[in-house]
């Protein structure tokens, strides 16, 4: 690998070693296979938690701590029957789920995950290839993967609406709502931390707050910190807001009809996308990684850190109503998140 | 080369996603064959290098479609086929020819490719984003300003439609007399 001297920021991407297609397949395999396996993993963590926070023991049964109830469960998805019911829109109610699992690993394609490394010479064919941390570095990295994540409401949206039930039906009319109110929050929310850097990219982000604790954005925008969380849990339907399946009121919302791997996809992605949401939160709000040393077990802790708020919440917290949901989103965050963005906006100029 | 086939690709399933959307009797059909040819376009954008239009275009149809599909939900069973009105000929006539006008207008237009030109390149080493701010701040300030007056007044006018008797819970502590009154107004509709 030869050296390149670079004098100003533009060549300086230049400095990296060269991003190859077979490191960015390597890369979209790695992401793929990890983040599922955590994202099972996660529903593990998520029993135990839970089971810890109420005083109970959680899965305990199956191996050691119970820690091949996931085996267990994993066979059992797999072979159960898939089952399509009647008068259902049979193509759009299979086609549904691959929509949330696809689009929440579509997603991660724009975030960085793990180290970037050059696999070693000695392993035959793929020695010396280059993977980077991020599979797809977009200068708009933040607005694509809101968007992505956005397009991934259209799989509850879809398999309520496919499944020629009431429950399904009431589960896709409130992830409408929902989605329509949590956007506007998300988008707002992170506009100001995105013109205090003055880019959309996730790098640039990460560079911003590499002097250390004191230069992380929480602490000019813990308003937007604290907005971001809250459409954050609306984003990933978490417990104060996971309308789209509440049992206590809709059965099951929009998976009511499905069944084995289908059901399985949703949960995939919706795991998939708390780590996404996880990861933005700590790469634009609490420092994100360093290249150096220990940070990127730093970022690891970080991401563990609001996957477990999102555990302790749902332990804490109950359920709110579609209409305090609205309420919420509209008449309170919004309004703060503007006049956030207005004297971000403002104490920039001045 | 990979452009070549993302382009051809990108096309022909829009091209076709497009026409289920207007043929479909399936309202769920339609819209979801909508959503997905909105979010290939995107894919235009990308191969053209504009990251940020494809985005925005992701985004703003995203939502926008799920708005539809909210209305679709209320109005029709997502399940059965739609029983469709018939079109008066001459309407179908008039849009048929006007629509092949159009197409042969778009496909003819090539020929006079030199006339078109990059009024405003995009800057090396200039994200996207602060691109199109640029263009749309200086040269496009003032349509940008009249298309966020027009958002304004929708907006109003979907409070005004949508506010009266705002005041009022619909589901709990209403009194009989309110209950009558809205009875009634439905009523006079």
């Amino acid at each position: 690998m030869e050296v390149v001297t670079y004098t100003n920021v533009e060549t300086f991407v230049q400095h990296l070693p060269e991003v190859t297609a077979v490191g960015v397949w390597i890369k979209a395999l790695i992401i793929l296979a990890v983040i599922s396996a955590i994202a099972g993993f996660g529903t593990f963590i998520e029993r135990k938690v839970l089971a810890f926070m109420q005083r109970r023991l959680g899965p305990m049964h199956v191996g050691p701590y119970g820690l091949l109830q996931l085996i267990a469960d994993g066979i059992k998805l797999f072979t159960k029957e898939d089952i399509v019911p009647q008068n259902a829109n049979r193509l759009i109610f299979m086609v549904a789920p691959i929509i949330t699992a696809a689009t929440a690993f579509i997603a991660l394609a724009a975030v960085p995950v793990f180290p970037d490394f050059t696999i070693p010479q000695w392993v035959p064919v793929l020695g010396g290839t280059f993977v980077p941390s991020i599979a797809a570095d977009l200068n708009i990295g933040i607005l694509f993967v809101l968007g992505m994540m956005a397009a991934g409401l259209y799989g509850p949206l879809l398999a309520g609406m496919a499944q020629a039930n009431k429950w399904g039906i009431i589960g896709a009319a409130r992830t409408a709502v929902q989605f329509l109110s949590y956007e506007v929050v998300t988008g707002l929310s992170i506009l100001a931390p995105i013109m205090l850097v003055g880019s959309l990219s996730f790098v640039d982000f990460n560079n911003y707050q590499q002097g250390g604790i004191a230069d992380w954005i929480i602490w000019k925008q813990p308003v937007a910190f604290i907005l971001f969380l809250i459409a954050g849990f609306a984003e990933t339907n978490r417990t104060p807001f996971d309308l789209l399946e509440h049992e206590a009121e809709v059965v099951s919302g929009y998976a009511t009809e499905y069944s084995g791997m289908r059901w399985g996809m949703f949960f995939i992605g919706e795991y998939a996308n708390m780590i996404t949401i996880s990861i933005i939160a700590a790469v634009v709000f609490l420092g994100g990684y360093s290249e150096e040393g220990i940070g990127w077990l730093t970022i690891i802790l970080k991401v563990g850190f609001f996957f477990f708020l999102m555990l302790w919440i749902r332990a804490a917290w109950p359920h709110v109503r579609p209409d305090q949901l609205m309420w919420l989103c509209w008449k309170v965050l919004m309004p703060i998140a503007v006049i956030n963005v207005v004297v971000t906006g403002i104490v920039m100029m001045v | 080369m990979y452009e070549t086939i993302a382009f051809y690709l990108f096309s022909a399933l829009t091209i076709v996603l497009f026409l289920i959307t207007v043929m479909s009797k399936n309202v769920l059909y339609a819209m979801t064959a909508l959503a997905s040819g909105m979010v290939l376009i995107s894919g235009f954008f990308f191969i053209l290098g504009a990251d940020f239009l494809g985005v925005v275009q992701l985004i703003v149809y995203v939502g926008a479609v799920m708005a539809l599909y909210s209305f679709a939900m209320m109005f029709f069973d997502a399940t059965r086929d739609i029983k469709e009105k018939n079109t008066p000929a001459s309407l179908v006539f008039l849009l048929g020819g006007l629509s092949a006008l159009v197409l042969v207008l778009m496909f003819a237009a090539p020929i006079h490719s030199e006339a078109v030109q990059a009024l405003y390149p995009i800057h090396e080493g200039v994200g996207n984003a602060q691109d199109v701010g640029i263009v749309l701040f200086t040269k496009y300030l003032v349509p940008f300003e009249v298309a966020a007056v027009m958002l304004l007044v929708a907006m109003i006018a979907g409070i005004i439609l949508a506010g009266k008797k705002m005041d009022q819970s619909l589901t709990s502590d209403m009194d009989v007399d309110a209950e009558d009154e809205i009875l009634t107004q439905k009523d006079a509709k």
